[in-house]
Parts: structure tokens; C-alpha cells; sequence
């Protein structure tokens, strides 16, 4: 099922509300392979993956992945409140044209919960909901941008194993985090690609 | 040399303040000639009395009202097509003179139209346009105000202007259907040049290249304006990361 | 892209008054033109198609801010621009779906609402199906509001300044429809340019308003 498919960016620079924050950033990302992003918050990791998943233009540089691989999970997960956990899968499973959820519910430890609505979750459940998304999109690069926040030890541990397993399987992860995930993966800090404020000695270069 | 090297900001910002005094000079004595002219030197209409002599206010305005939102229109394909800041903020920079002639056009018509129909407002088409075109410049500028990224903005306002120029024609038409033949009086336009006589039209024309000359020198002091905050813009924010 | 639909069917029946809430608002209006204008029936029936025509409207306005408000809230919008399916397919299901909870029921509600403002029998049909042909493009210029100003904390009062000059036509050529009918008059003009702003709109706006969202995305 998986490609071999392989992410490179090159000399990507990205701004946020026009003001740049990194540049020159340079990686690459094989099939089976997990990078962490690490730097202080603030310094561009969110703005960084937006960039990769396609949300906003990059400043300069290129970003070489084959289409339609990459699925993207940031801080919100995109639930619905009034829907059951199944229902709020099969709902993503169906938009990315696939058809089984029973898997990410098993995996996430969810499948007592399939018919309760996504209201009554707590937030690491709603969690945990959002990252089993990722198993129903089908695709092979996950972009994950803070994926552990507000799960407990246990849930932490669930969702190493699905990004063990993803890995197995051909995958790829990039992922911003500041935890261990308890498993072997190359890191990347991000801190020395921060874009140097440049000198504004005209008129010209007020705009990025 | 390509007319886009006008597009550089600094570029700009040098050409437009060799010509802005001429052209405040330009566009006073235009001013000042067809107005005297027109207001002290034309003879009374029989039918009319001295109040048709605000169309030398009317009918400029009127005529920038509309030229305004063209330019706009211009001015936001460009930034959408070659990314030139400074035709962002041109756009920008027209809107409100825009809207002041939009407004000046209604309040004359209404003060024109009180000794010549009875009515300080009547449900005319073209009333009713130019209405119509009041509302998206009030739009258009609101939609400026409200974002704060500003490339962000400038391409959401391009995308209002361009679907909003289809509406505004589509509008004209409606307009025209919904009240054709009510309101016969009120279609006594002076927008046609047989309508007027020859004493009239001399001074109109010059009035008209003065409204003409004062929107260009105005979007001009505004661009620069523009251009100016933006670059305090910038400066701040990177006064913020060093 | 059906899924969208459903889903947001499905959202609109939990929340409760997804259906509702249009319908109220358009039975309000009616319900207190009389009680402003009095209840000659010869002034109600003369006023009843623009009365009608402008309930509905108000009525398809007071939603449009929710076409994409919740979904951007809650990140569904992000993870939607980044699935397979195209943006302007996402704008044209959200705009289907607000249709489906506002402009259907206000069309199926007007010819009892007619009855209140002693609308002229004749005028019936022609109220029914002006609706049927002009509401879509009501929902799909709103949507397109909407992705303008979806970024935005305070957009409900912009949403309605930016929308309302682009109502005009609709709006005009749906009230003269209804008016036609009920003198008797050839209504087939405005009923087609009604017909065309529809088609139009429904075909060119997802384009814009998918940009517009992206734009505000980034």
C-alpha cells in the first residue's frame, strides 16, 4: 500500500503575518523515518508545518513531496461536538476515500467509546480522537504539530506505538514536540534557521 | 525602461514627489478656472435659474465616483497578477476619495434635485446606483480596516473588488429593470453632450479634468502615506525580534 | 464531497434550530408587518412579494455567519484544505448545506406567510418558484461572504455590509418576479435573469470564495 516516497525542502523560508521567522531550512524525510522538531516556542515550528502542509506560501526556497501525501494534525482536531467518535472518523476516513475506522479505534484505544459523542469526551480522549484521524487518512507523511498535548503517560505511550507502527509500515513522521515519545528518532532544531531581521535602509524592503 | 519600474516602492516614492507639486498646482488652477467660470461667468438657464450650475460639482464627482472603482479595479489586477505592493495600496489609498465623491455626487444630486423635481431623493435608477456604489466603497474600505495582515488584506480586497465590480454592473441593469418609466423626470442626465449648450460644456470639461487631476494627486498623497506606515510597520516589527 | 454535505446536515439537525432558526426569523418579519403598516389588505397585498422577498433574505443573512465560523474554530477548515478534495468543492457543499437549513424551508413556509399578507392568488406559484430559483444564489454570494471574512473575531456585522450591495439583484429581480405574478404581467424576464444570477453564481463564486479562504487560512 505505501510508496516509497521521500520529502526534501530546500532552503525554505516562511513567514508569519508577514514578518519572516525562519530561513535556509534544509532537511529531508525518507520512508520509516521520524524527525522531531525542537526549538522554543515561539521560534517558528507551527508556522514551519504550516508552510509544509501546504497552508501558506512559502517566502522562498522549494518543498519536494509527492502530492496528496502528507496529513496534517495541529492543536485543533477538526471534531464535531454533536457527532460520536465513529461518526466523526468515518466522516474523515470518507473525505480521504477510505472506508475502515475499526483499526484507528483499536489503536487509539477508543473502541468503548465509538458511540459516545465527542461533547462528552474529556480533552485527552478528544485527543486521542484527533491523532486516530491520521490512521484513517490513509496517507503516508504525518505533520504533527504538538500531538501530545493534554494526553496522560499511558495515551503518550499509545500514540508512540501507532507512530512505531506507521513507521514499520513505510511511513513517515515529522513531528513538533517537546516530549520523548519513547521510541529511536532523528531530531532537528530548528533554533539556528531563525531569519535574521534585515536592515530596512529604503523604502523597497518594508515589504517582505 | 518598463512602466513596472514605477512599481518599486523607493521608485515611487521619488517620481510622485518630483510630480505631486505640479500637479497641486494642476489641478488648483483647473479647479479655480472652471469654477469661477462656470459658477460666476455662464449665464442663467430660463428653465433652470442659477441652481444648474452645481453641475460643475455634480457632474465631476459623479464621473470620479465611477472612475474611482475602475482604478480600483485596475490597480487590484495588478496586484493580483504581478504583486506589486504599491498598486495594493494604491487601491487602497482610492477607496475613501472614492467614497467622498460617491457622496458628494448623492448630496449634490439632492440638493439639485429639491428645486428641480420637488424631492431630495427619489428611487431613480441612477440615484439608486450610485447608492448601490456607496455601499461597496463602505464595504471594500471595512474589509481593509478589519484584517490585519496586510497582504492578507490586500488580496481578500481585490478578490471583493473584482466580484464586486460584476455586481455593481449586474446591479445597473437590475436597477434600470426595477424602475424604468417611473420616474421619467429624473432621467434628464446631463451626462449627454447634446443636452447642454455650448456656453456650459467649456467650463464642465475643464471642472471635469480638475476633479480628474485632484483624484490622481490625492491617491498619490495617499500611496505615499500608505507606503510611509507601512514601512513604520516593518520597522516596529523588527525593532520586536532584535 | 457528499460526506461534507451529510455531515453538516446531520450537525444542523443535532444542534437544533439549524432549521429553525431561518424560519423563525422570516415568520417574525411577516408576522410584524402588519402590525407596522396596519391591516388594510389592499396595502399588505401591494406590499406582500417585497415583504416576502426581504424576509427571506434577512432571514438567509443571519446564518451566513456560521457557513465556516464553526469549522474554522474547531480546525476542521485547516484539515479540510488539506484533504483530497478541492476547496471550491468544500465551499460548494457548505453553501448546498445552508441552502438545504435555510432557503428550502423558506421557500416550502412562504406560500402560508403569502396567506398572512393577503398576497394575490395568482402570485402563489411565481412566489414558490422565484425562491426555488433565486435563494441558492442567496446562500452561495453569502458563503462567499463568508470566506472573506472567516478569519475574522468580530465579522457577523462586516459578513452583512459586505453582502448586502451583492443582494441587490437577486433581490430585485426575485420581488419584481413575484410582483409580475400577481398583476398578472409576463414574469418570464426577471424570472430568468433570476434563473442566470443563480447559475452564475453557483458556478464562479466557489472560485472566488475558495481563494478568499485560503487566503485567510495562511
Amino acid at each position: 500500500m505505501r510508496r516509497v516516497m521521500e520529502m526534501v525542502v530546500e532552503n525554505l523560508a516562511c513567514a508569519r503575518g508577514g514578518v519572516p521567522v525562519l530561513e535556509g531550512v534544509s532537511f529531508g524525510l525518507r520512508g520509516g523515518q521520524a524527525l522531531m522538531l525542537r526549538g522554543p516556542n515561539g521560534i517558528g515550528k507551527t508556522t514551519l508545518l504550516r508552510t509544509l502542509a501546504g497552508l501558506q506560501p512559502a517566502l522562498e526556497g522549494r518543498i519536494s513531496v509527492p502530492p496528496e501525501a502528507m496529513a496534517y494534525a495541529a492543536h485543533a482536531d477538526g471534531l464535531k461536538a454533536t457527532l460520536s467518535v465513529a461518526e466523526n472518523l468515518a466522516f474523515w476516513a470518507r473525505i480521504f476515500g477510505q472506508r475502515d475506522v475499526d483499526t484507528a479505534l483499536t489503536d487509539f484505544n477508543l473502541g468503548d467509546l465509538a458511540q459516545r459523542q465527542a461533547q462528552n469526551l474529556s480533552a485527552g480522549q478528544k485527543r486521542r480522537l484527533g491523532l486516530a484521524r491520521l490512521l484513517v487518512t490513509g496517507r503516508p507523511i504525518w505533520v504533527l504539530d504538538e500531538p501530545t498535548v493534554s494526553l496522560d503517560v499511558a495515551s503518550v505511550a499509545l500514540f508512540g506505538q501507532a507512530v512505531q507502527r506507521h513507521l514499520e509500515g513505510g511511513g513517515a513522521a515529522l513531528i513538533a514536540t517537546h516530549i520523548d515519545l519513547g521510541f529511536e528518532a532523528d531530531e532537528l532544531d530548528v533554533t539556528p534557521f531563525r531569519a535574521v531581521p534585515r536592515e530596512i535602509d529604503s523604502f523597497d524592503e518594508a515589504f517582505a | 525602461m518598463s512602466l513596472w519600474e514605477y512599481a518599486n516602492p523607493t521608485r515611487f516614492m521619488r517620481t510622485s514627489g518630483v510630480l505631486l507639486p505640479w500637479l497641486w498646482g494642476l489641478t488648483g488652477l483647473s479647479l479655480v478656472v472652471g469654477l469661477v467660470w462656470g459658477f460666476f461667468l455662464t449665464p442663467e438657464a430660463e428653465n433652470f435659474g442659477s441652481t444648474v450650475k452645481i453641475i460643475y460639482v455634480h457632474v465631476p464627482s459623479a464621473l470620479m465616483a465611477i472612475n474611482a472603482w475602475l482604478m480600483m479595479l485596475v490597480a487590484s489586477l495588478i496586484w493580483l497578477v504581478r504583486r506589486h505592493h504599491v498598486s495594493a495600496l494604491a487601491a487602497r489609498a482610492a477607496a475613501p476619495i472614492g467614497l467622498t465623491m460617491t457622496l458628494i455626487a448623492l448630496v449634490t444630486g439632492a440638493i439639485w434635485g429639491e428645486p428641480m423635481w420637488g424631492t431630495y431623493w427619489a428611487w431613480d435608477p441612477r440615484l439608486t446606483s450610485f447608492l448601490i456604489l456607496f455601499l461597496f466603497y463602505l464595504g471594500y474600505m471595512a474589509l481593509w480596516e478589519a484584517i490585519e495582515n496586510p497582504d492578507a488584506a490586500a488580496d481578500l480586497t481585490s478578490v471583493l473588488c473584482m466580484v464586486g465590480s460584476v455586481f455593481a454592473l449586474l446591479s445597473r441593469y437590475a436597477v434600470n429593470f426595477w424602475n424604468q418609466g417611473l420616474h421619467q423626470g429624473a432621467t434628464m442626465s446631463l451626462d449627454k453632450e447634446e443636452n447642454i449648450a455650448n456656453v456650459y460644456w467649456l467650463p464642465l470639461v475643464i471642472t471635469m479634468v480638475g476633479f480628474g487631476l485632484l483624484f490622481v494627486t490625492l491617491v498619490l498623497v495617499r500611496t505615499r502615506t500608505e507606503i510611509r506606515a507601512r514601512r513604520i510597520k516593518a520597522l516596529i516589527a523588527r525593532e520586536r525580534m532584535v | 464531497m457528499i460526506a461534507l454535505l451529510l455531515r453538516d446536515l446531520t450537525l444542523a439537525i443535532r444542534a437544533g434550530g439549524g432549521f429553525g432558526l431561518a424560519l423563525t426569523f422570516f415568520l417574525i418579519v411577516v408576522v410584524l408587518v402588519p402590525f407596522g403598516v396596519g391591516p388594510d389588505s389592499t396595502i399588505l397585498s401591494a406590499i406582500a412579494p417585497g415583504i416576502l422577498w426581504v424576509g427571506a433574505l434577512l432571514a438567509c443573512l443571519l446564518s451566513l455567519d456560521r457557513i465556516f465560523a464553526l469549522d474554522h474554530e474547531d480546525g476542521s477548515l485547516d484539515l479540510l484544505a488539506t484533504a483530497p478534495i478541492p476547496l471550491e468543492g468544500v465551499v460548494a457543499m457548505k453553501a448546498a448545506a445552508h441552502w438545504v437549513t435555510t432557503g428550502l424551508p423558506l421557500t416550502l413556509a412562504a406560500p402560508g406567510l403569502g396567506m398572512l399578507l393577503s398576497l394575490e392568488p395568482a402570485a402563489f406559484r411565481w412566489l414558490v418558484l422565484s425562491l426555488a430559483l433565486g435563494t441558492p444564489a442567496l446562500s452561495m454570494i453569502g458563503a462567499f461572504g463568508a470566506a472573506l471574512t472567516v478569519g475574522l473575531k468580530r465579522g457577523g456585522l462586516l459578513l452583512s455590509l459586505l453582502v448586502l450591495p451583492l443582494y441587490v439583484p437577486t433581490l430585485i429581480f426575485g420581488a419584481e418576479t413575484v410582483a409580475r405574478g400577481a398583476d398578472g404581467m409576463a414574469t418570464a424576464t426577471p424570472l430568468m435573469m433570476l434563473a442566470a444570477i443563480t447559475l452564475a453564481a453557483v458556478a464562479l463564486l466557489p472560485f472566488a470564495a475558495a481563494a478568499a479562504i485560503r487566503i485567510n487560512l495562511r
